[in-house]
């Protein structure tokens, strides 16, 4: 039987902390057999040798805030057979995204003594503003579980299935005390699970960094903040715009406190 | 007159982008630049009008690999402003929770971002078809600094435990156990580390720099210390902006760091080494010296073990700390929100970061200011590339090339970290 070629992997990085792709070399007892089974054709930030495309698994972290990026990300694309966004950044924008409610230019200015230098978009976007992404693994960052069980899902050909519910339900799954009922203002009710529940655990409020999850009740979580937590509605504004700051259903709730 | 040009388009295995640009005219070196395409991200424009205690959370963020340093910089200069002082078992959890980071970051650079040009290969991946045991021991120890950041901090990248006053919740004398048990693993593997490293083949490139870094009464300096360098710098953190300037020059999109005055510095391992050998652990202190790594080391290259000494000692303390812990019975201490100013500087693994923060009566931040350590250093790597190519220009372009990038990589450069970064730089011609 002829031998079947590896499949070539490329990971690509774009305005980020780099700790998304960071997570695959995190995967210090898996890493040597992932890389057994693949082609490392594209990794910078692992590797002098740099292939050219095509691809067959793109992994991305970062969002687009230049126009060379947004170029950049159209080739990576077409390079690509099946292109998957790693985290807040590439999924939502990332904490970068915070200029998106201001004027980028104020915040060149209180950067940079000469701000005609720096050569910025006025959004930082997601992946998906300027390309079709295949699958998304949000967090800030993201949990290198979820990434491996993605990564085993295409080497093995099937679809991967990370669960969409709440951190509250992981919570429940940990056995931990609700810290809301312990009076800890928490967004876990409308934030996505998959970091397994951390920062509950850890006795403090959820904080959002995995994203809404799917139809979260934003609306009714902020009253509690404010009816039982007398959160102040410039307090709720910066609940909800945080690393997730860019994500529709976390920018509609924050806009709504901002008057 | 012939024109040579050496071109690295895309700066591998460093943190962030960026690429070399170096020109040489007949036997002279005309031009080096290092560009840095990290888009910029506006940190501490962001940070005006958020609360005190996000700043180690949204801090964080500016680095995956060393995110413990931007949360200890960040925590420790808002207790500056506030007037407290955190001490006794959260003190030492935090050296700790530092000991993981450093041994997860010096790992990757050693095993799987720098050895590899030593020894020739592309990349660690590579590097293992040959020597897999080397790899899969970086890996493991690279795991366990990751394991301490990870209980202490509850996740490796970004932890979520770090706070103002302390943390939200302290470890229990029983979880930090096991934990011990992996660390007297990692001490021998970071021996024979130290013994590997010290057995590559190393170029030869002495310099002459100013070292900088933090040096404390009694311990390897992380989170406290005053201000040292071997050309007789002597201050308080307080006073850093008083001798260090950022300057922005017409040629760039960066702040460039600088000794007031012309005087270019030199911060990370090597600094730290330099300035306070004696503070190492003597275990580490004996393998640097049977390693024959001279205390005055000045070749940058000699960093990777430098590395791992730290790597051993940071192994030393974990486990120093683990076995004199006692559980404090509150997490945090109390730290109430009042106007004024406050700075921190502490010890990345990469080198000096240095934060100050002006806040409101509320607690509000009004005001941020975040030197990370690779804008330090990109003088000197700089002024290294200019020297060590000059001598080497009878080198053929590949080997020329791949030797500037190892040389680059020497300062274990962490571009994502710079929040103001140069795009070209040219100069000295």
């Amino acid at each position: 039987m002829a031998l079947k070629k590896k499949p070539r992997l490329s990971v690509w990085k774009f305005a980020s902390c780099d700790g998304c792709q960071l997570s695959l070399l995190d995967c210090e007892d898996e890493l040597l057999a992932i890389t057994g089974k693949v082609e490392l054709a594209f990794f910078v930030e692992a590797s002098r040798a740099m292939g050219k495309g095509p691809y067959d698994l793109t992994l991305v972290d970062g969002s687009i805030t230049t126009a060379h990026d947004a170029e950049l990300i159209k080739k990576v694309r077409r390079d690509s057979k099946y292109l998957v966004a790693l985290g807040t950044c590439a999924c939502s924008g990332g904490i970068q995204a915070l200029r998106n409610f201001k004027d980028v230019n104020d915040f060149i200015k209180a950067v940079y003594a000469h701000p005609e230098y720096i050569q910025t978009l006025e959004q930082s976007t997601p992946l998906s503003a300027h390309i079709k992404v295949d699958y998304q693994i949000n967090g800030c960052p993201i949990n290198k579980r979820q990434l491996l069980e993605v990564i085993s899902a295409y080497l093995g050909g099937c679809t991967p299935r990370l669960a969409p519910h709440s951190v509250c339900l992981q919570c429940k799954a940990r056995g931990n005390i609700c810290v809301m009922v312990l009076g800890t203002p928490c967004l876990g009710p409308v934030t996505h699970g998959g970091c397994g529940a951390l920062c509950p655990t850890y006795h403090r409020g959820c904080y959002g960094c995995y994203g809404p999850k799917e139809t979260p009740n934003t609306a009714s979580l902020a009253a509690w903040f404010s009816q039982r937590f007398g959160v102040s509605e410039a307090g709720l504004v910066q609940a909800f715009r945080k690393f997730y700051a860019n994500a529709p259903e976390f920018r509609r709730e924050s806009e709504a406190h901002e008057k | 007159m012939k024109s040579r040009t050496i071109k690295v388009d895309i700066l591998a295995r460093v943190e962030g982008e960026g690429g070399l640009y170096l020109r040489v005219k007949g036997d002279a070196v005309a031009e080096v630049k290092l560009k840095i395409f990290e888009p910029p991200r506006f940190f501490e424009a962001f940070l005006r009008g958020r609360q005190f205690h996000e700043a180690p959370d949204i801090t964080a963020r500016i680095c995956g690999i060393c995110p413990v340093a931007y949360q200890m910089s960040a925590v420790h200069a808002m207790e500056d402003a506030m007037g407290v002082k955190v001490t006794g078992p959260l003190r030492d959890l935090r050296r700790l929770l530092y000991c993981g980071e450093w041994i997860e970051s010096h790992a990757l650079h050693v095993f799987l971002l720098h050895a590899p040009d030593f020894l020739g290969y592309q990349d660690a991946i590579r590097m293992a078809q040959d020597h897999p045991d080397v790899v899969k021991m970086g890996l493991r120890l690279k795991k366990i600094g990751n394991e301490v950041v990870t209980l202490v901090g509850g996740r490796e990248i970004h932890p979520i435990n770090v706070r103002v006053g302390g943390f939200y919740r302290v470890p229990t004398k029983p979880e930090l156990a096991p934990l011990a048990e992996e660390l007297k693993w990692a001490r021998d593997a970071a021996l024979k580390t130290v013994r590997w490293v010290a057995a590559l083949p190393m170029p030869e490139f002495e310099q002459d720099y100013e070292f900088v870094s933090l040096r404390h009464a009694e311990e390897y300096p992380f989170n406290e210390g005053r201000l040292v360098s071997n050309q007789g710098l002597d201050i308080a953190v307080q006073d850093y902006e008083a001798h260090f300037a950022e300057e922005q020059v017409s040629y760039s999109n960066a702040l460039h760091s600088r000794r007031q005055g012309d005087g270019l510095y030199f911060v990370g391992p090597l600094a730290r080494y330099h300035l306070n050998f004696d503070r190492l652990s003597p275990l580490a202190q004996e393998a640097a010296q049977e390693a024959g790594l001279s205390r005055e080391c000045r070749n940058p290259f000699q960093s990777i073990i430098v590395r791992a000494v730290e790597t051993l000692y940071a192994v030393d303390e974990a486990l120093r700390i683990i076995a004199a812990y006692a559980r404090p019975d509150q997490p945090a201490i109390k730290v109430e929100p009042r106007s004024g100013v406050g700075c921190a500087a502490t010890e990345a693994p990469r080198g000096l970061l240095y934060h100050r923060y002006r806040l409101d009566e509320s607690g509000a931040i009004l005001e941020a200011k975040i030197v990370p350590p690779t804008s330090q250093n990109l003088k000197i790597i700089e002024q290294d590339l200019w020297r060590f190519v000059e001598k080497r220009l009878d080198l053929p372009d590949d080997q020329l090339t791949w030797q500037c990038e190892q040389l680059v990589r020497n300062y274990d450069p962490c571009i994502s970290c710079a929040t103001h970064f140069l795009k070209i730089r040219l100069e000295r011609q």
